[in-house]
């Protein structure tokens, strides 16, 4: 077995930038902060860049840790993802008090976590990638200490996190009991052989539930809109998109590709999971009075689009799946950080009625928002349209009708809600003022970048259809 | 004479089923994170049950990465543990309601 570690390197890179800035932030005045953002960008785009250059890189630790094309592409996101949340963080961090430097090496460290849970190619490895990323955010979701719900936050996810993780690795040792190994290839040799079938199924399940908590999968999700409120907004934005989109990849990873064929067991379970969350996520999204709260159950709801994507599985399934993480993170990101431009001091400003005659005080963070709120429910022709699209066609196409009507059905309840926002901005008067660009610059960049991003996903999505489908291609 | 593996099995999805209760019932945040080390715990028996049965040595290399695991998780823990009890002087979960369920 030739030693080959190049798999490994995006991950490396990843810990040496968040090492690099813990030790920077020793030696840095508290004026002088802001080069710590640019190194944690720029360790962030060498570790994208590192794994573009070595894509496709033979598997290191013996085929345990992959660097296809897939794991290239979900880092890709990852790095993005965190980049942005930095970005929209800088200001928002500094008023609350917050440790600046921890607080970025702690997004880098558990963007390493993400690198690993996509690049796992063996169950145990899949699971230190998500502790390593759960537990830094465990931690993120704490950071504002002053902040009483900031730590109630944190505890309950932590607690919850925690349960889960009981649960998914008591599916693994299952599945170590019945196939003899935790790597997924050998698990899928050992699927075509004789097997000790009870074992294996009450281990599927398992893991299925341990993932359903990460992803906030209904009735796994009671603990979202609690977490996500009381966490520092880009925290929550952070949350919402890069931890659900690790935990897709590793759903993808493992029961798209690996366990195809135990396909008839587990799908049944998704399909009602992909209902219930679908439906409660969007009914209970309009009783909020709380944009912030309403954004965490949309969280929720989407994490149920995407379900339906795993149901219907194959190819087409997994393109529209990974091109609806990419559309999904950037109007979510973009809606957190119009809600973390509304804080002022020691208040969050993230109710419906803060909102109020933003359109006429900041008509840019208006104007994004009003299409962040739009491409959340799928208006054409932004991205959350084309994604929806790509689902429920994927949907259809598998013969899951039935789950493509109920998911449109879903999409009109939400319009309500997310229209309210519309409706607020520049329909009434009041509400609190919002960061200028002079105040937030950052911000306003975050915010720019995933408006241009959402409408260009809307209209032109075919670079990214094709990067998913190489993607998926890639999965050996 | 060997114990058959199902002992094994029995007793450590006996000793996960009292973690999961404990979380579940139990009103005191210590107790919870106490359940939730039982849990892991009885994981770690299953794997090392299978491991010997099956001869292979993974299943116990496991359990280290486990065991470390556990081990920052219950860092974390008692760390936000103690940082909400600093606001709170008490640590029975159903106090905490500035976040409405």
């Amino acid at each position: 077995m030739a030693a080959d570690y190049v798999a490994l390197l995006p991950a490396a890179q990843m810990l040496v930038a968040a090492i690099v800035v813990l030790v920077l932030d020793l030696f840095t005045p508290a004026d002088e902060k802001g080069v710590l953002v640019w190194t944690s960008l720029a360790g962030l785009a060498l570790s994208a860049w590192v794994a573009l250059r070595f894509r496709g890189a033979e598997g290191a630790f013996g085929n345990t840790l992959l660097l296809d094309g897939f794991a290239v592409f979900f880092i890709l996101v990852f790095a993005v993802v965190a980049a942005l949340t930095i970005l929209m963080s800088v200001q928002y961090v500094r008023e609350s008090g917050i440790r600046e430097g921890e607080f970025y090496v702690l997004i880098l460290l558990s963007a390493v976590g993400m690198i690993i849970m996509a690049s796992a190619n063996d169950l145990i490895l899949f699971f230190i990638g998500l502790e390593t990323m759960s537990i830094a955010v465990y931690v993120l979701a704490g950071m504002w200490r002053s902040r009483a719900e900031s730590a109630e936050s944190a505890m309950k996810y932590f607690l919850i996190g925690a349960f889960a993780t009981g649960f998914f690795l008591y599916g693994i040792a299952l599945i170590y009991g019945a196939t003899g190994s935790t790597h997924l290839d050998r698990i899928a040799e050992a699927l075509g052989g004789p097997q000790a079938a009870l074992l294996l199924t009450a281990g599927v399940f398992l893991v299925l539930v341990g993932l359903a908590f990460k992803v906030a999968a209904a009735p796994f999700h009671f603990w979202v809109p609690d977490v996500y409120d009381g966490a520092p907004t880009p925290v929550t934005a952070f949350m919402a998109v890069a931890v659900k989109a690790a935990a897709f990849a590793g759903w993808a990873r493992i029961f798209l590709h690996q366990w195809e064929p135990l396909r008839d067991e587990w799908t049944p379970a998704v399909k009602a999971l992909a209902i219930l969350t679908m439906t409660l996520g969007n009914v209970l999204a309009v009783t909020q009075s709380s944009v912030k709260r309403m954004l965490a159950y949309s969280s929720i709801a989407h994490a149920g689009y995407l379900m339906i994507a795993l149901v219907a599985g194959g190819e087409v399934g997994a393109q529209a799946l990974l091109f609806y993480v990419v559309s999904y993170a950037a109007m979510t990101l973009g809606a957190f950080a119009v809600v973390a431009a509304l804080k002022a001091d020691d208040r969050e400003g993230a109710a419906y009625a803060d909102f109020a005659g933003l359109g006429y005080r900041k008509p840019f963070l208006a104007m994004a928002m009003s299409l962040f709120m739009l491409s959340l429910a799928g208006f054409p022709p932004l991205a959350g349209f084309t994604g929806k699209f790509y689902l429920f066609r994927a949907a259809v196409a598998a013969g899951h009708t039935d789950l493509a009507v109920i998911g449109v059905l879903n999409s009109l309840v939400s319009v309500f809600y997310y229209l309210r926002v519309i409706l607020m901005m520049y329909m009434q008067e009041g509400g609190v003022e919002a960061k200028s660009f002079r105040g937030a610059p950052y911000l306003y960049a975050a915010v720019g970048f995933t408006a241009v991003a959402t409408v260009y996903l809307g209209i032109l999505p075919t670079g990214a259809l094709y990067a998913s489908l190489g993607a998926i291609a890639s999965l050996r | 004479m060997q114990a058959p593996i199902e002992y094994y099995l029995v007793l450590s999805a006996v000793l996960f089923a009292i973690g999961v209760a404990g979380v579940v019932i139990r009103r005191d945040v210590i107790v919870i994170l106490m359940s939730i080390e039982l849990m892991l715990n009885a994981v770690n028996l299953t794997f090392i049950a299978f491991s010997r049965f099956m001869g292979s040595v993974e299943g116990q290399v496991i359990v280290f990465f486990v065991m470390t695991v556990a081990a920052a998780e219950a860092v974390v823990g008692l760390a936000i543990v103690i940082s909400v009890f600093r606001f709170r002087q008490t640590l029975d979960p159903r106090d905490m309601q500035l976040l409405k369920w």
